[in-house]
């Protein structure tokens, strides 16, 4: 029995420790420092979880948080979500922001969802914003979506016309829908522009295991397997596991594609040539967006949706790298925005 | 009565211990404990935050209970995470088409959900009677095995369905016949308590019925104590552990059905996850007994849902998350500090018998 409790008392440790690494935190408040023309209005944020610092998704919307608080003067609450939550749990969290006189209060996340939908309904003079999700029609919900598709579609372009091996890589965070639509418009862009290349498609969770959202070992061993099969590009559509992909690149002296924003400006400089451009997808904006709507009192409601026809989404433009492919991509681009090219949202 | 209040301290004793570490992390990092603890105990005990106090310890009760229930036995099913997502993704699927009267509808969804967990749980069982495998690392494994088997599962080209603006997938949602209403516990609470509370309450009633009124429950208490010696008087060890496998799966079943039946009415990608190992800490700290590990998930529930206010007020929400493991091994250790206690204080009482006794002999040859 005693052996036992010891073993016991590892395993529970140890399951905590795990439960404690999936959601690292940083401090979570933050008031506008140098604020200019200071508005009333206070800004209540509730983070997927990985949170502020996750050099990704989250921290896109961290940005345009801190743009915002920095034109505007805003007060700002930033709030943390932990692994496994309920939706009760994700909706006490909307409750205190939307309770203590944050408004809007932004979610972060299609986790939100169910959430949103009920706090939304208990706050009805409050406004919320949910990224990534469109699901809920309430008139004082503002789903903030993208066009993710579009940018990967144009990934692929570039992808296929700088290839030299006819194959090349993408690499998904975690296997859930929402991924699914960059990979469908990826291999669309390459299947588009050379029939001829083959691409190679991989993710590195399946849900629930949200890891692969940041998980850049799996990413570099992941990335280094197609390599090792003949891919010279690879895209990787991985949140935090990007950083695993560019190394593993580096090290294979090819090339990788990043995701959400310009990781070309924010990598480590050791790895920075390799990543040939970057899908944008402007969270930041979105929020930013959100913010400067309830600034100037019309807020956002209904679905807005963000895509290459307003700069939502796009391709990143500052590796010198990829000043040779840039006519082709701006090509699709404008067959994307008139119309004469559809774009799958799904595989 | 004096046994009572032994086995009271120990607890006590861990709990004090972890408010005490929690306190000293709390100055390092620049925080007043006073205060960070006043603000926790003020909006824990407003009345939505007791509402989700109780319908997580629910959950949380039923885990632990699941886990206690192979540690009266030695077994350890680490697997209670996989068997509870895999029966609930499994009993969401059916409760979905299900269009039964209310009462059989809901009846049938949690047997399915007991039948999922119970033969999940029992691979462990076959791999460790047949085969010797220890269910320690063959229900790590199965975890791993159940998430792969729920990404199979969830997709929209078998048991899923995709809503539309959503990036969520989920089974189809169960109907009204299926759900089962909460009540308010309190006034002034907008949330409601899960219905299903009362499953907790019945599960937590069998549970020491089992072990302490039947002839399985004895044998499953002496296999704990001593597997040799149970052997020895008659009980077939391989059918116990088959039997405890299989009914702390059917249990670990049961883990999802109250957040299925009573708020999200579908499995999908955001369903509560690793509520299994919650459980194996608070079958812990509950020491395996019935009521024990009942106020076990009530103060981790509580600190659970009290903790939302500390990123309001700037501190890391994960000091809570620390005192809960401090709590759990102060547990073990207190305990085994107070069996010590008390075996001394046998010692001495027996020493005291026999000094007693010796004392009338010397006298006599004195005299």
């Amino acid at each position: 029995m005693h052996r036992a409790l010891k073993m016991a008392a590892v395993m529970a440790a140890g399951a905590l420790a795990l439960a404690g690494c999936s959601s690292s935190s940083t401090p979570a408040t933050s008031t506008s420092p140098s604020a200019s023309p200071s508005s009333a209005i206070k800004v209540g944020m509730a983070y997927d979880i990985g949170g502020r610092g996750d050099k990704s998704f989250n921290d896109m919307a961290a940005a345009g948080l801190d743009k915002a608080a920095q034109q505007f003067g805003i007060q700002t609450k930033e709030l943390q979500a932990v692994a496994g939550e309920t939706d009760q749990q994700k909706a006490a969290r909307l409750d205190l922001l939307a309770s203590n006189g944050y408004n809007p209060v932004i979610a972060v996340g299609f986790a939100y969802a169910g959430a949103v939908k009920t706090e939304a309904a208990k706050f009805p003079a409050v406004n919320f914003a949910i990224i990534d999700d469109s699901s809920n029609a309430a008139p004082n919900v503002a789903n903030l979506i993208f066009s993710a598709n579009e940018s990967s579609y144009l990934m692929g372009v570039l992808a296929a016309t700088a290839t030299k091996t006819g194959t090349v890589g993408f690499i998904g965070g975690v296997n859930v829908p929402l991924l699914q639509s960059f990979q469908a418009g990826f291999d669309q862009g390459v299947k588009d522009t050379k029939p001829s290349v083959k691409v190679i498609d991989k993710y590195l969770t399946q849900p629930p295991d949200f890891g692969g959202f940041n998980d850049p070992a799996k990413g570099k061993i992941t990335a280094q397997g197609m390599f090792d099969a003949g891919a010279d590009i690879v895209y990787a559509a991985a949140g935090g596991s990007g950083g695993g992909v560019f190394t593993a690149a580096k090290a294979a002296g090819k090339l990788a594609i990043g995701v959400d924003s310009d990781q070309y400006l924010s990598a480590d400089p050791a790895v920075q040539s390799v990543i040939l451009s970057s899908a944008l997808k402007r969270v930041d904006t979105a929020v930013f967006n959100m913010i400067q709507a309830s600034v100037n009192g019309a807020p956002l409601v209904g679905v807005t949706l963000f895509d290459l026809k307003n700069n939502g989404v796009g391709a990143a433009e500052s590796n010198a790298a990829y000043a040779p492919y840039k006519s082709a991509v701006d090509a699709a681009a404008q067959n994307i925005i008139a119309g004469t090219i559809t774009v799958k949202n799904a595989l | 009565m004096k046994k009572f209040f032994i086995s009271l301290t120990a607890p006590a004793l861990a709990f004090v211990f972890a408010i005490a570490v929690t306190w000293i992390l709390l100055i390092a990092t620049g925080h007043n404990p006073v205060s960070t603890f006043k603000s926790m105990g003020s909006y824990g005990i407003k009345p939505d935050s007791l509402t989700l106090t109780v319908n997580l310890a629910v959950t949380y009760y039923l885990s632990a209970i699941a886990v206690a229930i192979g540690f009266r036995m030695n077994l350890f099913n680490i697997g209670v995470d996989g068997q509870y997502r895999l029966a609930a993704l499994v009993a969401a699927a059916v409760g979905g088409v299900l269009h039964l009267p209310p009462v059989i509808d809901v009846a049938l969804i949690i047997l399915t959900a007991v039948v999922v967990g119970a033969i999940w749980g029992s691979i462990a069982a076959v791999l460790k009677t047949r085969r010797g495998v220890s269910e320690v690392i063959s229900t790590i494994m199965l975890n791993y095995i159940a998430t792969g088997v729920i990404a199979f599962l969830l997709t929209p080209s078998l048991l899923a369905v995709a809503v539309a603006g959503s990036s969520n997938i989920g089974t189809r949602p169960i109907p009204a016949n299926g759900q089962v209403p909460g009540f308010k516990l309190l006034a002034g609470a907008s949330e409601q308590v899960y219905g299903m509370i009362g499953l907790a309450v019945i599960v937590g009633f069998g549970y020491w019925y089992l072990l302490n009124r039947t002839r399985f429950g004895f044998d499953l208490r002496a296999s704990g104590l001593s597997a040799t010696a149970a052997v020895a008087s008659g009980v077939d060890a391989k059918k116990m552990v088959f039997r405890t496998m299989m009914l702390s799966g059917a249990v670990a079943g049961l883990v999802g059905i109250p957040t299925l039946l009573g708020i999200s009415y579908s499995y999908s990608l955001d369903f509560p996850t690793g509520l299994g190992f919650t459980g194996v800490a608070i079958a812990l700290l509950g020491r395996n007994s019935p009521i024990g590990v009942a106020f076990g998930a009530l103060l981790w529930a509580f600190l659970d849902s009290s903790r939302q206010i500390l990123d309001l007020t700037g501190v890391s929400k994960e000091i809570v998350t620390v005192m809960q493991g401090v709590a759990v091994l102060a547990v073990v250790v207190a305990y085994e500090v107070v069996r010590r206690y008390r075996v001394v204080q046998q010692q001495r009482e027996v020493g005291k018998h026999l000094g007693s006794e010796h004392a009338p002999v010397e006298a006599a040859v004195q005299s």
